[in-house]
């Protein structure tokens, strides 16, 4: 199970303990959001988080320096996730450098695709970073075998067209299975993880039976906005992650 | 200079003429351009190109594309001597390219026409589009209802409020306007939203971009929809001068109008080119559209490009009076011709181009749009630098109708 979150988000303090609860409560890889003024591919959801962290002061310095603290007691993988133009905007080079540095394990930058690639994928073997590339439900099998063949650490499979967050899981389940048995006959170097519509245990149980992994971020994002700043709030957040890892216990 | 490139020919040569071929296949002019874009949209972008390539050499395509233009648009749109402004200045005779003559009031319908029935050929059913000012909306709109298409048109709450008479058009024409309330409710957020509904309804949408802006083969593909300005320009000096413009002005946002009325002029040398992009408050201020004169190259909606934006890659807000230019990105072809200074870019104040837009209105009986009125504001700068034998050619891209409240409410504050 990956769990995305919003670097700064809800504040720029809590981002570490989330993660290492995260971590205590059954995610098994973290995928950490760069925030960008103008998220494309992300629905209303994702941009809330991102123009939250933004107000909140976070900077790609202080995302460095969130894996920093994060590396001192916690082990799991981190995968940096964000548009191109706050990395271009960095040094793609220095940004690859000190990404590596902090710990951070691999990038998904959803609008570099394939034909994009080579403005980042040099710098980010150079620095030992694995680079991730998704594939969708209308990518064709000769493109899915581009995407598994560039792709390291693992192929993020979207399940629906759509943003982020916008759909329900029933609606995803219904037209997902087609495609993850394109995905599995086409995509064999690497793991392949589900995401898109993931907002349960159950969802995640009928959508990615088939695939090695599935992904949360939106359904994540909500609960901490309907929490935040509550007493005790972290507990419930961290409550809905052991309960999409492990159902109802 | 950098942006000529031989031509791949070994033959020998009498005369040594230079091409300018940009973009290159997979969509750079230079270092900008590019398809910075989702994977979802990957197919979709493959698939218009390869019908956009078809219909190029489609001549059936062509003639009813050309038809469209004559019977329906108006074209070609006149090129008219400007005598009083001329000779207000006392210097270079100024022409008017007569963009405010089309259909819908704007250049913007040659373009919304053309992928229009690209769109149809392609079998999609339902249109989006971005919209600023409105124009490419209206001319969007217009298009739909002509050939019977759903349309719906992401705008800015803030630009639907200064443009209200376009909101009206398009609803009146059949489309579904809706407003878009992230960010600065301006054209950068109309367009994310076009582009998240694109993301998501791919299957049967086709998205027209209103700008030569967005992913390759976005830039190229609106380019040559309105290069029929500057062809038809350059045929009708030669009828009526017997030579060819010095200069060339238009106004810049995206920058559709200037560069389909550069275009045809690349190549010839002598032809001085000049894009006016919108200064706001001023470009030494932080209410500014002047993305050439104080941007830094980064990527937005699908392409690398000049951009204003922060030192951690967060897009700013731009500022213009004018709907219509007040994005904080521009065309990367626009970038290329300004990094090998083949075009010359400025930027005109709110105040100025207000001022134009008085001073053209009263000298030529033409209320051009604010956006157009940032091109007349440069002749200020210009005429005096010019002689009484050279030409100037000013794309006027379109009426000022639509700015009339905005215009009003302008002068009741700053009397003229």
């Amino acid at each position: 199970m990956s769990l995305f979150i919003t670097a700064g988000y809800p504040d720029l303090e809590s981002t570490v303990d989330l993660i290492l609860g995260f971590e205590k409560n059954g995610a098994d890889l973290i995928e950490l959001g760069m925030p960008f003024s103008d998220p494309l591919a992300d629905g209303p959801t994702i941009q809330y988080a991102s123009n939250v962290a933004i107000g909140n002061g976070i900077t790609m310095k202080k995302i460095f320096e969130i894996v920093s603290e994060l590396r001192k007691s916690s082990e799991i993988p981190v995968i940096l996730m964000g548009y191109i133009n706050p990395v271009f905007k960095y040094g793609v080079e220095s940004f690859c450098e000190e990404a590596s540095n902090c710990g951070v394990d691999g990038l998904i930058i959803p609008d570099a695709p394939p034909e994009e690639s080579s403005i980042i994928a040099g710098a980010a073997e150079k620095h030992g970073l694995n680079m991730i590339y998704l594939v969708a439900p209308n990518s064709s099998d000769k493109r899915m075998q581009l995407v598994d063949k560039l792709s390291s650490g693992f192929v993020y499979c979207v399940s629906v067209t759509g943003v982020t967050g916008a759909r329900s899981g029933n609606e995803v389940a219904q037209s997902v299975g087609k495609f993850i048995e394109r995905v599995k006959s086409n995509i064999t170097k690497n793991p392949t993880l589900v995401g898109f519509g993931i907002k349960s245990h159950e969802d995640a149980k009928l959508i990615a039976k088939d695939a090695d992994g599935f992904i949360v971020g939106s359904a994540l994002i909500d609960i901490i906005r309907e929490n935040y700043p509550n007493k005790d709030w972290k507990e419930h957040v961290f409550n809905f992650v052991k309960k999409l890892k492990f159902g109802n216990l | 200079m950098s942006y000529f490139e031989e031509p791949q020919d070994s033959r020998p040569k009498t005369h040594k003429k230079m091409k300018y071929t940009a973009p290159d296949k997979k969509g750079y002019f230079g270092k900008y351009g590019g398809k910075f874009v989702p994977e979802i949209l990957i197919p979709a972008l493959e698939e218009l190109e390869e019908a956009y390539n078809e219909v190029q050499g489609d001549p059936l395509f062509q003639k009813e594309y050309h038809d469209l233009l004559r019977e329906y648009v108006g074209r070609p749109t006149k090129l008219t001597y400007a005598g009083r402004l001329s000779k207000h200045y006392g210097r270079a005779k100024i022409y008017l390219k007569r963009e405010d003559l089309c259909h819908t009031g704007a250049h913007k319908i040659n373009n919304a026409i053309g992928q229009l029935l690209l769109a149809r050929k392609m079998g999609k059913t339902r249109i989006i589009a971005e919209t600023g000012a409105g124009q490419h909306g209206v001319a969007t709109a217009t298009a739909c209802a002509k050939f019977g298409f759903e349309c719906v048109i992401y705008m800015g709450a803030e630009d639907m409020e200064r443009q209200k008479l376009n909101v009206d058009r398009m609803e009146l024409l059949g489309a579904e306007v809706r407003s878009v309330e992230s960010g600065s409710k301006t054209l950068k957020d109309a367009t994310n939203e076009a582009i998240r509904d694109w993301v998501t309804n791919v299957e049967n949408t086709f998205y027209i971009i209103g700008s030569v802006v967005g992913p390759h083969p976005y830039p190229m593909m609106t380019r040559n929809f309105h290069r029929v300005i500057g062809e038809e320009t350059k045929d009708q000096l030669k009828h009526m001068e017997g030579k060819k413009p010095d200069y060339l002005i238009a106004c810049v946002g995206g920058g559709s109008n200037a560069i389909g009325f550069f275009y045809p002029f690349i190549e010839d040398e002598d032809v001085k080119m000049i894009g006016i992009e919108a200064a706001g408050l001023g470009a030494d201020t932080d209410q500014t559209a002047a993305t050439l004169t104080i941007g830094t190259p980064g990527i937005l909606h699908g392409s690398m490009s000049y951009l204003l934006h922060n030192s951690e890659g967060q897009i700013q807000l731009a500022h213009s009076i004018s709907a219509g230019l007040d994005y904080p990105g521009i065309g990367p072809e626009h970038s290329y011709l300004h990094d090998s200074k083949r075009v010359h870019y400025y930027g005109v104040t709110d105040k100025q181009a207000m001022d134009a837009v008085k001073l053209v209105s009263e000298k030529e009986g033409i209320i051009p749009a604010i956006e157009t009125a940032h091109a007349f504001a440069y002749l200020e700068t210009l005429m005096p630098l010019t002689q009484k034998d050279e030409i100037v050619v000013v794309n006027c891209s379109g009426r000022g109708d639509k700015d009339m409240k905005t215009i009003s409410e302008w002068f009741k504050k700053n009397p003229f």
